[in-house]
């Protein structure tokens, strides 16, 4: 038998022991992502397929560099937060936060594996 | 109260009781496209640090990417891609309240499904034939 009453012990642990925070966060990244994955298909998409000098050239222009990296770095965030998300729904216990830790590390590394390539095609 | 019957509670009927419908279809789809887009992603990041290496490194990347099996991983990452999209401003279109009834659902469904269709072909003949 506890003293804490139901109402002090339910407090601030909603089934996903936080707010709102993650579907706002994620409905913010998905209408950033409707203006820059147009973008990224009209201004960095056409440089796949291309030669080493045509790739670099291409890439070293400011506007194809630069929604490349926010449209790579915000799709990163989009999908650690999505990921996560399908990871709460179907694994549980020790599995659930490896899965949620390495795809959050994996997903903040290839970010900025891609701001660095991206820097240094354009600087 | 709150620690009566903790970890054995009964679990809502999942995915399998269920006979599939337009509504339940696109929004596993929806979940299989966003996750399923990250083989693209990391793709095009390798071939990026690739081209930022130098023109060896390049050659490794794009021969991967510009094989049949590279294409085929991006043309179909391409239609996962319209698809989340879409999807996605169903999701916004539903979150301001508005479309929440069966119909109007259903009409948004077949319009996901058919503008990703649609959006993919345009986008595929514009990057692979220009």
């Amino acid at each position: 038998m506890s003293y804490i009453t139901d109402r002090k012990r339910a407090n601030r642990w909603g089934s996903a022991k936080s707010g709102t925070q993650h579907f706002w966060r994620m409905k913010v990244q998905s209408v950033a992502l409707l203006v820059l994955i147009p973008l990224f298909l009209i201004a960095v998409a056409p440089a796949i397929g291309k030669d080493y000098a045509g790739v670099t050239d291409h890439l070293s222009r400011p506007f194809p560099a630069i929604i490349a990296v926010l449209t790579l770095t915000v799709s990163f965030l989009h999908f650690a937060d999505g990921f996560q998300t399908l990871i709460e729904d179907y694994v549980h216990g020790l599995w659930e936060k490896v899965l949620i830790i390495g795809m959050t590390c994996l997903c903040w590394g290839a970010s900025v594996v891609a701001i660095f390539a991206i820097a240094r095609l354009a600087l | 109260m709150a620690d009566v019957n903790r970890g054995s509670r009964p679990l809502s009927p999942h995915l399998q009781v269920y006979r599939p419908q337009l509504t339940s279809i696109t929004s596993i789809l929806t979940r299989i496209t966003g996750n399923a887009l990250i083989v693209a992603m990391l793709m095009i990041v390798w071939w990026l640090i690739a081209a930022a290496t130098g023109p060896d490194a390049f050659a490794v990347a794009d021969g991967f990417v510009t094989s049949w099996f590279g294409i085929l991983i991006l043309a179909l990452s391409l239609w996962a891609l319209w698809y989340h999209f879409l999807a996605g401003v169903r999701h916004l279109i539903w979150d301001s309240g508005v479309g929440l009834d069966l119909d109007t659902a259903y009409k948004l469904g077949y319009g996901v499904v058919g503008g990703s269709f649609v959006l993919w072909l345009l986008t595929l003949i514009i990057l692979f034939a220009v």
